[in-house]
């Protein structure tokens, strides 16, 4: 099943590294990976999507905690959560092709962020869903390039004081 | 006043008490080691290999349960470190590792002798620093030695720029540390704990399962007092012997792949596991759908991703074992009376039948080869009473040493468990040596695995460490050989070492003593012998060449099927009567 998990880190020179080995070195998977500081500088949030049975999650989380760079680590799915992913999206159009490019962003609310007489870069962001649909539908127009920045997620907030899954939780 | 960061070191290395540093020099080094080279309140081991620099400090801690620390220079300094580190991390051994770099202006440039310390070492270390500048490194250094040597000990590696040896800053030792992203947990859970207690009072067949935390815990004294207070018997690890004393009438010996029938049996048949301080390693589960069926499970463990790693855990205490197993007793007194030995009574019968149907056995014909089992047995009876030391290496010597070589206290055991390093053996010896001079220190070792360290020997004979190494002496590749007779149809690839040195000739060559026990009736006479030299002697043993360790679990066998002795195949072509391929379905004796 997909968790994603988010980490506090300490934001310091190999905490990354750390991380990302733990994940290669004990065969957990990583989907995606998303890292940046807090509001405290001294600190940085990363979000990991991955995948695995109850007690491959229980050992990530637990594994998590034991590096020493790793303040708190918190599997969001043990609760409600929201989760966003941005995609920019190079496609072709063909003069034929601009107005349904326009009109399939729309949709999405995505915005053009980019524009040449033969490209439109289209910035989308939602739920990995809403990606994968806008993708599907720009296809057949012609995706020249396409990048993601992979899911962060928070907790939604009602619940959160509950769901909070820090190092002592974590311990038991 | 400012000190250089050479000098910071050694005031750190003095303030944490450290008194023997293992140590190879090399060009980013230098500035340390010449100010090592001026004072003398720190002794410096120069060995000959890094290697042997790291499983000296290993076997210094193991031995004191203090840090250990060794000092290498950049890149093959370190990477000849990194087996060491493995081995530590593996087996929670507390060490600090200080490493040169190269200048930090030249940190990724590909200067000579560079290499990624720390991109290296992570994997295999508990921790690692790379001190980008001076005014960090007394604060680092003191937060190495903490994390080194508190929750689950490890290894943590120092990565120390020449420049930054060179600089200098103002000195002050921090008093303390504080991590705020490291809190390792030493209470256990009061509730759990409570659980704990009254699952052991009801159980009919519990087990006591103990591993090596009980040792660096310092727990043996609070495990003996539980054992005989619930009557329950207790089953070591290859890492826990000595935790528990081997001659104990509760004591059944080692559990797992070459442990005891009656611990296998008893781990099999249990009602109640209680694991102190082990973390249920594939050598002690066996296959891991059928370990022990009938059990609950109680894991006591200071790191939480041993537990449920492997096995399911029915009551988990996350915390340090001397203190859990504290409450525990306190709770267990109090509730505990003479009933426990009555309602246990039948389980001890059966244990007592399981013991006594299949012990620990071995023959030995007062005119034929020696057989390797008769030289430990030996080798403990002569040397019981003077409280030794005993290494190993990795291999066939290794189980029979942990099967025949009851320890009595902690600390006297010093192995590789789960990295199965060999050419451990003989520097970790030395570390030990080096923190008791005056104590017997004895490696148990294997032609093989001897040969991968022996060029310690020069450092043994410099520093005076009078280890005393008994080799083995099969010229195999002893347990390489054993499964190849066993499942690869006899078959000797690249086991059989065909020709192993002269060990006497070898030893005087590097100016220790040597002796040869040639025949069984030689042995007692050659290790007294040995024993009495104030010096590093090797004895050689040539031995019967097809000994085989049993009892044995085949990898991923369950706990209750052993071998118990060589199939009936494997019997007829050691008596010599030409090839003859054992099929494993003869193999497995189902209890």
């Amino acid at each position: 099943m997909e968790h994603i998990i988010s980490i506090t880190v300490e934001n310091k020179f190999g905490s990354l590294s750390r991380v990302a080995g733990l994940f290669s070195g004990r065969g957990f998977n990583i989907e995606s990976l998303s890292v940046a500081p807090t509001l405290d500088p001294s600190m940085s949030q990363m979000t990991i999507v991955t995948s695995g049975d109850d007690r491959i999650i229980e050992q990530i989380v637990k594994q998590l905690n034991k590096l020493i760079d790793v303040i708190k680590v918190v599997d969001l799915n043990e609760s409600d959560f929201v989760s966003r992913e941005t995609a920019l999206i190079k496609v072709h159009t063909r003069p034929e092709d601009r107005a349904e490019a326009l009109r399939i962003a729309d949709i999405f609310r995505a915005n053009v962020i980019d524009s040449t007489p033969a490209t439109y870069t289209i910035e989308v962001t939602g739920d990995p869903h809403k990606i994968e649909a806008i993708i599907n539908l720009l296809q057949p127009l012609g995706i020249k390039e396409l990048t993601r920045t992979g899911r962060v997620a928070v907790a939604r907030e009602s619940i959160r004081s509950t769901s909070l899954q820090t190092k002592k939780v974590a311990r038991e | 006043m400012k000190l250089t960061g050479a000098e910071i070191l050694i005031e750190c290395l003095k303030r944490e008490g450290v008194k023997t540093v293992f140590a190879l020099p090399g060009g980013v080094v230098l500035k340390i080691f010449d100010m090592l080279h001026q004072q003398k309140d720190i002794e410096v081991v120069l060995t000959r290999h890094e290697q042997g620099a790291g499983h000296m400090a290993e076997g210094y801690a193991k031995a004191t349960g203090k840090a250990g620390v060794c000092l290498v220079t950049s890149g093959p300094g370190m990477t000849n470190v990194i087996t060491a580190l493995a081995d530590a991390y593996m087996d929670s051994v507390p060490m600090v590792c200080f490493t040169g770099q190269v200048p930090t202006s030249l940190i990724g440039n590909d200067a000579f002798q560079e290499a990624d310390n720390i991109g290296l070492s992570r994997p295999c270390t508990k921790y690692n620093f790379l001190v980008k500048n001076v005014a960090d490194l007394a604060t680092t250094i003191k937060e190495a030695f903490y994390i080194a040597t508190t929750g689950r000990p490890g290894p943590v590696l120092v990565d120390i720029p020449k420049d930054v040896s060179m600089d200098k800053a103002e000195f002050t030792y921090p008093s303390s540390v504080s991590i705020r992203s490291y809190n390792p947990v030493y209470e256990g859970n009061k509730w759990q704990i409570k659980q704990a207690a009254e699952a052991m009072t009801k159980a009919k067949k519990p087990i006591l399962y103990v591993g090596g935390g009980v040792i660096f815990s310092g727990a043996s004294q609070e495990l003996l007092e539980l054992a005989e207070l619930t009557h329950m018997p207790v089953d070591m690890t290859l890492m826990g012997l000595g935790a528990f004393p081997g001659e104990h009438p509760q004591s059944l010996g080692m559990l797992g792949m070459h442990g005891t029938y009656c611990a296998n049996m008893a781990m099999h048949y249990s009602d109640l596991v209680v694991a102190i301080g082990a973390r249920f390693d594939d050598r002690v589960t066996g296959k891991v759908s059928e370990f022990c069926p009938h059990a609950k499970v109680i894991h006591i463990d200071i790191d939480p991703t041993s537990i449920r790693k492997n096995v399911n855990v029915d009551i988990p205490i996350v915390g340090d074992c001397k203190t859990v197993l504290r409450e525990l007793l306190q709770i267990l007194r109090a509730t505990v009376n003479g009933d426990q030995r009555e309602l246990r009574k039948p389980w001890w019968n059966q244990l007592r039948e399981w013991q006594q149907a299949n012990p620990l056995a071995y023959q030995q014909a007062a005119d034929g080869p020696t057989k390797p089992q008769h030289v430990i047995k030996r080798l403990y009876e002569l040397t019981k009473d003077l409280d030794p030391i005993v290494s190993t290496d990795v291999g066939q010597h290794q189980m029979w040493a942990a099967q025949y070589f009851k320890l009595a206290k902690p600390n006297r055991w010093l192995t590789s468990g789960g990295l199965g390093t060999m050419g451990f053996g003989f520097p970790a010896a030395m570390g030990a040596q080096a923190a008791f001079p005056g104590r017997l220190v004895l490696c148990i070792a294997g032609d093989g695995s001897i040969q991968m360290n022996m060029q310690e020997m020069a450092t043994a004979v410099v520093h005076k460490l009078p280890v005393k190494i008994i080799v083995l002496n099969n010229r195999f590749h002893g347990m390489v050989r054993q499964w190849q007779d066993l499942f690869y149809e006899g078959r000797y690839a690249s086991s059989d070492l065909e020709t192993t040195p002269d060990f006497v000739k070898l030893a005087e060559a590097y100016g220790a003593v040597g002796l040869r026990a040639s025949k069984p009736s030689e042995i007692d006479d050659v290790l007294k012998e040995a024993i009495a030299v104030n010096k590093p002697v090797i004895v050689d043993v040539p031995t019967y060449r097809y000994e085989n360790v049993y009892p044995m679990i085949p990898a991923g066998g369950c706990n209750h099927e052993m071998l118990l002795e060589d199939p009936p195949a494997l019997k007829s072509k050691q008596a010599g009567s030409g090839q003859v391929t054992p099929k494993d379905s003869d193999t497995i004796l189902t209890a």
